[in-house]
């Protein structure tokens, strides 16, 4: 059944179907709308979970830790600073290898203060050990969580499901909502290989040391760097894993495609955009005028971030002469982070990758803006402002 | 594809009047369908507006409208205070809930709908102020896209216990007093 209906709407229907079964999180612009259908669902009695109200974005992932550690399936939502007050429990989560599910409603990253979307949030937060999915329009959302409940639980990594605050959060759109009777085809039960029990107390993820160790039980327990080393190793796999739980979610829901990459008009493409969230879908439009201009040119989105599908975006981009990254956020002093990882990826292979910068803090990027200044770039001309699109200073 | 700017002031429902047209022109065929709100500046009484498009396939471009076919105004004060024909194409239309006549208003080129939709409201048993299920009468009497019964049963279910009678009233009534000037 399609509905009409906004992104903040679109992923709480989603959590729902996945029947989470403790949500914790704190309102913030533009995610609010979010949390509160959930918390609607639950006291209305149509969802059957525990709404823990808390008093900080630290508190709402600490519950989700708690609950996901006793084998609940637990989410979050936040946005902005409201994701950054998370941080230290952020890392915490990951290491602890719980399958928590949080949605980023990306939002600018006081100050100064800035209620609009751009990517600076969950951008820094790459380095966390979650993974990361960005999502371009409201079946991305809605989809997206019941995958990213999926892809949590089967490789024990939390995920976070980034979509575009305002753009997608308060945008209405048609959505395809997945059938109920469904969805156990899809999402088992979330089965956990150890889970708390109050009857049976242990203590979880204490003081581990350095090097390997004999335990009480006299087995070899691994050192932190082992731990490590595996949460590294299973982010690898999980890139084939995500494709798996793509093309499961085809044949029970019959739509989906391809888990790491969303390419449009790139087959002989001499010129590639890269890019992430709703940007990408809006440069549909823009390839499509300039290929009728004559421009060789398409557009790839990247939907998976972390782990980065370095390799698939090798074979992708392999035969273009350039590849133009627009993204909305950068590494201050540097460039933008997508652009810097996609160079490390090409190393040593032909196309010459560019970074724009669009879109912070909300600046509305115009598609006629877009289209000029791939047009300008593209024939030679040299950046007016190197790399941001849109500024007037 | 069809954009529609919907101008009003916050609170006055100008979101879910597109949205309740977004729908119906779903269910008609139109595959493609995205309303962005203003963002984040809403407050009462604040002129906002909203982007409504409309395609028969997917829409992949959610970027503000500028070069709008039709503006919806629910308030005709709001002329005083915002552009409303800001971009409007050549040969576009205007609705207007507005107790005035048609001469009193010269939007050059464009083709002007107007209509006392606030005193039908009333007429047709809503509270004083509510406009938004009368201004879907008024556009779809101007702008013959989406079939007028598919629009009422929108309205019905969306005002589902809000007085959906008075809203689908208000909507009739509006079509019919609707009159439409010449470009």
């Amino acid at each position: 059944m399609h509905i009409i209906e906004d992104g903040n709407a679109a992923a709480a229907l989603g959590v729902k179907l996945a029947g989470a079964q403790v949500i914790a999180a704190y309102p913030i612009t533009p995610q609010t709308p979010l949390t509160e259908k959930l918390s609607e669902f639950i006291e209305s009695g149509e969802m059957k979970a525990q709404y823990v109200p808390v008093e900080s974005e630290h508190s709402a992932l600490a519950a989700c830790i708690a609950a996901s550690s006793t084998g609940a399936r637990a989410f979050t939502a936040t946005s902005a600073n409201g994701l950054l007050y998370m941080h230290e429990q952020i890392h915490w989560a990951a290491g602890a290898r719980l399958p928590i599910v949080m949605c980023v409603v990306n939002r600018a990253v006081g100050a100064p203060w800035n209620i609009w979307n751009d990517h600076q949030d969950s951008i820094s937060q790459r380095d966390t050990g979650w993974i990361q999915m960005y999502a371009c329009d409201h079946q991305q959302i809605i989809d997206g969580v019941l995958k990213a409940f999926a892809l949590a639980e089967a490789v024990s990594i939390p995920v976070m499901l980034c979509y575009d605050g305002y753009l997608l959060s308060h945008t209405y759109m048609p959505f395809e909502v997945p059938e109920e009777e469904k969805i156990a085809r899809f999402l088992k039960p979330f089965a956990p290989a150890y889970a708390l029990d109050p009857d049976d107390p242990a203590n979880l993820n204490t003081v581990t040391l350095p090097d390997v160790r004999v335990d009480v039980n006299g087995e070899t327990a691994h050192g932190y760097m082992e731990i490590r080393y595996l949460l590294q190793e299973d982010h690898r796999a999980a890139l084939t894993v995500a494709q798996e739980i793509e093309d499961r979610f085809t044949e029970v829901f019959g739509r989906g495609d391809d888990a790491l990459l969303e390419p449009y008009r790139c087959e002989d493409a001499e010129y590639v955009v890269v890019g992430l969230g709703s940007l990408t879908y809006q440069l549909h439009d823009v390839v499509d005028t300039l290929r009728a201009e004559g421009f060789k040119i398409g557009v790839l989105g990247v939907r998976l971030y972390r782990p980065f599908p370095s390799e698939a975006l090798a074979e992708a981009l392999t035969g273009v002469q350039e590849v133009i990254v627009i993204e909305k956020a950068l590494s201050y002093g540097y460039e933008g982070a997508l652009c810097s990882d996609l160079k490390a990826a090409l190393c040593g292979r032909q196309p010459t990758v560019t970074g724009m910068i669009a879109g912070i803090g909300g600046r509305e990027i115009r598609t006629a803006d877009l289209t000029d200044t791939l047009r300008a770039h593209v024939r030679g001309a040299p950046d007016e402002d190197p790399g941001w699109i849109g500024i007037r200073l | 594809m069809i954009e529609i700017r919907w101008h009003g002031r916050g609170g006055q429902g100008a979101i879910t009047a597109a949205k309740i047209f977004a729908t119906a022109a779903f269910k008609a065929g139109y595959t493609g369908v995205t309303m962005a709100p203003t963002f984040g500046t809403e407050r009462r009484g604040a002129p906002v507006f909203t982007s409504l498009k409309i395609a028969r396939e997917k829409i992949y471009d959610i970027s503000p409208i500028e070069t709008p076919d039709i503006v919806v105004v629910l308030d005709h004060l709001i002329l005083a205070e915002v552009d409303v024909t800001a971009g409007l194409r050549s040969g576009g239309l205007v609705v207007l809930n507005t107790p005035k006549p048609l001469v009193a208003y010269d939007f050059g080129p464009a083709r002007l709908a107007v209509a006392d939709i606030t005193g039908l409201s009333v007429e047709a048993g809503l509270p004083q102020g509510r406009v938004n299920s009368g201004i879907i009468g008024s556009l779809c009497r101007a702008f013959d896209t989406v079939p007028f019964e598919l629009v009422l049963a929108e309205i019905e279910d969306e005002f589902k216990t809000k007085k959906p009678q008075a809203n689908v009233q208000a909507a009739r009534l509006a079509y019919e007093k609707t009159v439409v000037g010449d470009a």
